[in-house]
């Protein structure tokens, strides 16, 4: 009634089409996020496996699944396998992103086909994990192409998927592959949003380019590096497809590549659910907090450096 | 001056290394899947084999393979996806950018909260609700739930401040357009740059999702290319016709590979742009 009283009175609320817009979005996020987000964690209170053909539970039992979860399965080991891989393929790829962005957004070297170059280095990231995976294993099988060469070039034949190194490394070398693009397209997107007159100023200081680098390109692009290391962080937690198919599920020699999210897939596909929802909700606090991490940089009060948000996909996966 | 061309030297090498690293198993896989299975086996080589249209037969017709299927079920679920996707991610963030309502705070900061939260933390939950809904291997869970995209949202809310004035929405109210017609008129047109680019990254993501069909999906008329890719890693790969398995991964990557080179430039602003807000 309060539209009618103003000097105006042909205005109309518009207020309503606010929500009615909003009804798709909140009615498919609650049936097909949030009931399953609460049923996780409801099951992660219960007895509820398959014991042969034998149904055990469901039947609460508080913080069992947690228990045995965190001391009593290898979790540790999967969780260290995770962190592991993702570390080895982590460091190449922010060192080479960052070499990158600086050469492609530097004026005086001038650099010629970069719009060739960004496009091949992001391709990979495009490419469905399975199949870059099957790929690899083709290719790096004992009978594989890279195996024959490595024979016509004279040294002995190595068994990659059979060598822990060999594995771990495989893994890690695609999840740089597919992940170093979209690294360095990030990064090349901070540099050039850092003003120039800052830059100007440490040539006038007399900084020499490492000096900048360090001092001015690093802390001005800081919120944009927290932001690549949390979100690839919470990719290389999600780790699942490369792995998976590379070791056929096997997660490799000895299972030493075997990663968290392969556990909880071996725990949903054997209907252990009370495992697999403390599993999955020990996976959601630890991202939760990461995301807070990432959310907190980026709104930093009255920081116009901190102008990354999103990407458009997770981090590596 | 020489420091400067040294200096170029070792970027243009160390660039075209890198280039080299990406394409080269692409190139193998083009190279092989080209060759027959004793080819293959015998070694590397650089030329193409005249085995292609031959593969592509023993894929195409081998029964315990539904390719054919596969493909369309995969282009199902990535139109789909990526046509939900993005239709409904401009639909929530035109109410969160146009209207003034109560809630509208406490709405947006619940999306902003749920943008990272994955998928796989609650597989559990979602495949066993699923099979009460009855929608278990079925296609409807891998594409419906893409109507509530937080990340789409955000990138579609970004594009529309920079690109969307009141003005305009006002404007065509007094032209006495109803709401909806405004959004699908006036809205949609504007927008079409945004959804584009969401368009191509929800298509490529649909295309390659693996964790949850492989969940989701039991019978093989219903399987998507990942999981048929997959399915392959766990056949006996001694009694399997390598050609075969070349040109299953060239059928499942080279759709995307062609979108991407096409598109490239655009994919590669998209990525830049959805980083850096104004």
């Amino acid at each position: 009634m309060k539209t009618l009283t103003k000097k105006n009175n042909k205005s109309i609320s518009y207020a309503k089409w606010g929500y009615i817009f909003l009804i798709p979005f909140f009615t498919i996020y609650i049936v097909f996020s949030l009931v399953p987000i609460v049923s996780t964690i409801y099951y992660s209170f219960f007895e509820n496996y398959m014991s042969g053909l034998k149904q055990i539970g469901p039947s609460f039992i508080g913080l069992e699944n947690y228990k045995s979860i965190l001391f009593e399965s290898d979790l540790p080991k999967y969780a260290f396998n995770t962190l592991f891989i993702w570390i080895i393929g982590f460091i190449p790829q922010i060192v080479v992103s960052m070499t990158l962005a600086i050469w492609f957004t530097n004026m005086r070297l001038k650099l010629k086909f970069t719009s060739f170059f960004k496009t091949v280095i992001y391709m990979p990231n495009l490419i469905m994990a399975a199949a870059f995976a099957m790929l690899f294993w083709a290719l790096f099988s004992d009978i594989g192409p890279i195996n024959n060469l490595l024979i016509a070039l004279g040294y002995e034949p190595y068994s990659f998927m059979l060598e822990i190194k060999g594995t771990r490394g495989l893994i890690a070398l695609m999840n740089f592959l597919m992940w170093f693009g979209n690294t360095t397209i990030l990064l090349m997107a901070g540099i050039m949003g850092i003003d120039s007159s800052i830059f100007e100023a440490a040539q006038i200081d007399g900084a020499n380019a490492w000096q900048t680098f360090w001092h001015v390109t690093i802390p001005s692009i800081k919120p944009i590096l927290v932001y690549v290391f949390l979100t690839s962080l919470i990719g290389g937690i999600q780790m699942f497809d490369v792995p998976q198919i590379l070791t056929n599920g096997s997660g490799g020699p000895n299972r030493t590549s075997m990663t968290m999210i392969m556990f909880l897939n071996k725990h949903l596909f054997s209907k252990n659910y009370g495992m697999a929802g403390a599993l999955s909700v020990i996976l959601f606090i630890v991202t939760a907090i990461l995301s807070v991490i990432i959310y907190n940089n980026l709104t930093e009060k009255d920081s116009n450096l901190s102008n990354t948000s999103i990407k458009t996909k997770g981090g590596a996966k | 001056m020489s420091i400067q061309k040294l200096n170029k030297i070792v970027c243009y090498t160390i660039l075209i290394l890198l280039s080299i690293l990406c394409l080269f198993s692409f190139y193998l896989l083009i190279v092989n899947s080209t060759r027959v299975h004793s080819q293959i086996q015998k070694g590397f080589s650089f030329l193409l084999g005249g085995n292609f249209k031959a593969n592509l037969n023993n894929v195409l017709n081998n029964k315990d393979l539904p390719v054919i299927k596969g493909i369309i079920n995969s282009l199902i679920v990535s139109a789909a996806t990526a046509a939900l996707a993005t239709y409904f991610s401009v639909l929530t963030a035109f109410s969160i950018h146009t209207y003034d309502f109560k809630y509208k705070k406490l709405a947006f900061t619940f999306i902003m909260m749920i943008m990272m939260i994955p998928p796989q933390v609650y597989a559990l939950g979602f495949v066993r609700w699923m099979g009460k809904l009855n929608l278990m291997d079925s296609l409807i869970p891998l594409f419906l739930p893409s109507v509530a995209s937080p990340i789409v949202f955000y990138f579609m809310l970004s594009y529309m401040q920079s690109n969307l004035p009141k003005a305009v929405v006002e404007a065509a109210r007094m032209d006495g357009a109803s709401e909806f017609r405004t959004f699908n008129q006036i809205v949609i047109p504007i927008m079409k740059p945004a959804i584009a680019v969401q368009a191509i990254f929800t298509f490529v993501s649909a295309w390659n999702n693996y964790f949850i069909p492989s969940l989701i999906i039991r019978s093989a008329e219903n399987k998507t290319l990942p999981i048929l890719v997959a399915q392959l890693r766990s056949a006996d790969y001694l009694k399997f016709d390598m050609g075969q398995v070349y040109m299953l991964v060239f059928l499942a990557i080279i759709p995307i590979i062609i979108i991407y080179i096409i598109l490239s430039k655009y994919i590669v602003r998209g990525v830049a742009v959805g980083s850096v807000k104004e």
